[in-house]
């Protein structure tokens, strides 16, 4: 706090300088006053106050009306310092749940980031971002003994903090499935019905679950409404689309799942998103998923890693640098 | 002027009810010897309070005595009523809840304009607003 006295001296100093010369350097120095009694948390009113006390000191016998005056603007005023200090605790209050978001905001990645498994036949590469703090966006791996590898990636609609929260859940549930393998089949409807009694009607989940046998290079996966990703062969050198049918986790407990099976052959690629890779809206409108498949068509030669890198990169630069939508992108590779 | 000992009390029914509240509680200030911005602000309080009785709560009164608590003079102020009383106390203290849509500074404003508030309010019974503010 500033002291009163101090501050009503240096205020009468600055004003009398002024009535005497009207230079600008008082003015300028009464502006740096000025801040620096705003830093005091000092109020209009009381300011004003501070220049009316001085006023009747240099003018005892001052015009009457003119001193009401005065008073009518202080009680004018006495209601912009309420506004003006309400919003100084809203600030505060902002910046302490900005700090509390961030906190949550590292939670939930220490939460979402799934190690990327180490294998010999394929190559794989992982980019995840969220559009704010908190991400909608899911993805994990787990690989077991007998070299089955489990791949997830889900979205909830939305996103920020309400989407963070639910996918929270997502990670709890996948997290308490039967430590043996299960069908993705059956882990989509295991996970549908765990969405569907827990989470608000108004929320949905899409999720694409893949189970790949290493052995026979076989990928076995089903999809509750989640953006189709691309299949690659190499064979024929040519992208195709990765579709799946099912309905999106949380609509109905019954919904059961189409189980599909693909051979992945040497070179072959498979590449999973959500749809805020699909949904990069540029200046020309939203790309199209044939433009995501040149970019990455261009960049096929590199590592998994550095093709997921860069595409996101390149799509960051076409949106400008705002993300709209939570952003997930996973390419598997089979090793030549 | 004889120092006012007595409490002064005010019914409100009316917006001149809240301009005498004002009126009465300045003139309390003033004798006290509150400055001219305490003065303001102890009557803009009144206003509030007095303002919210007519609004939501009428019939109710608004009572201004002097206080001495171990010497510590000052002044305070009770709104009293019997109307539908406030479900929510927590939001209602929250800043910008009735500020944002315009009603005025609030019970929050109340508060900051004076030193020490207490609210005690009951679902359908009415509410009691205590409010005082000490000479410095």
């Amino acid at each position: 706090m500033i002291d009163q006295e101090q501050m009503y001296e240096r205020y009468k100093r600055l004003l009398a300088e002024y009535m005497e010369g009207k230079n600008e350097e008082t003015l300028y120095n009464g502006q740096l006053f000025s801040r620096h009694m705003i830093e005091c948390g000092v109020s209009p009113e009381d300011v004003l106050s501070v220049h009316i006390e001085i006023m009747r000191e240099f003018f005892p016998n001052m015009d009457e009306r003119l001193e009401s005056s005065f008073d009518f603007l202080l009680e004018a005023m006495i209601g912009y310092g309420l506004a003006y200090r309400e919003h100084q605790n809203l600030r505060f209050k902002q910046r302490q749940l900005e700090t509390e978001i961030d906190i949550a905001a590292n939670v939930q990645q220490s939460l979402l980031v799934s190690a990327v498994p180490e294998i010999d036949s394929l190559d794989i590469g992982v980019i995840s971002k969220p559009a704010k703090k908190m991400s909608g966006d899911y993805y994990h791996f787990v690989r077991d003994e007998q070299n089955f590898l489990s791949i997830a990636i889900a979205d909830v609609i939305g996103k920020g903090i309400p989407a963070a929260m639910c996918m929270s859940m997502i990670k709890y549930a996948m997290d308490s499935e039967p430590e043996q393998r299960t069908k993705p089949s059956a882990v989509l409807e295991n996970l549908n019905r765990v969405v569907e009694q827990n989470v608000d009607p108004s929320m949905f989940i899409t999720m694409f679950y893949g189970l790949y046998n290493e052995k026979e290079h076989r990928l076995y996966y089903a999809s509750a409404g989640h953006e189709p990703g691309f299949f690659y062969s190499s064979q024929k050198d040519r992208f195709e689309e990765l579709t799946a049918k099912g309905r999106v986790l949380g609509l109905d407990r019954s919904t059961k799942y189409r189980e599909y099976e693909k051979l992945i052959m040497p070179g072959d690629m498979i590449v999973l998103l959500s749809d805020g890779v699909t949904e990069c809206r540029t200046k020309k409108g939203f790309i199209e998923r044939g433009e995501v498949v040149d970019l990455i068509r261009k960049r096929m030669d590199r590592s998994a890693q550095e093709i997921v890198d860069s595409v996101y990169k390149e799509l960051e630069r076409l949106q400008e640098f705002q993300l709209r939508d939570d952003f997930t992108l996973i390419i598997l590779k089979r090793r030549v | 002027m004889m120092m006012k000992n007595a409490p002064s009390r005010v019914e409100i029914h009316n917006e001149w009810d809240i301009v005498r509240a004002r009126q009465s509680g300045r003139d309390y200030a003033k004798e006290l010897g509150f400055g001219n911005v305490d003065q303001a602000r102890i009557a803009t309080a009144i206003s509030e309070l007095a303002r919210n009785i007519y609004l939501y709560a009428k019939p109710g009164v608004i009572t201004i005595e002097v206080i001495d608590d171990q010497g510590k003079k000052g002044l305070a102020i009770t709104a009293k009523d019997d109307g539908p009383g406030i479900n929510d106390l927590r939001q209602a203290m929250e800043d910008g809840y009735t500020t944002s849509g315009g009603l005025g500074a609030g019970l929050p404003g109340v508060k900051r304009l004076m030193d020490e508030f207490d609210i005690l309010s009951e679902a359908g019974k009415g509410t009691k607003i205590t409010a005082r503010k000490y000479l410095r």
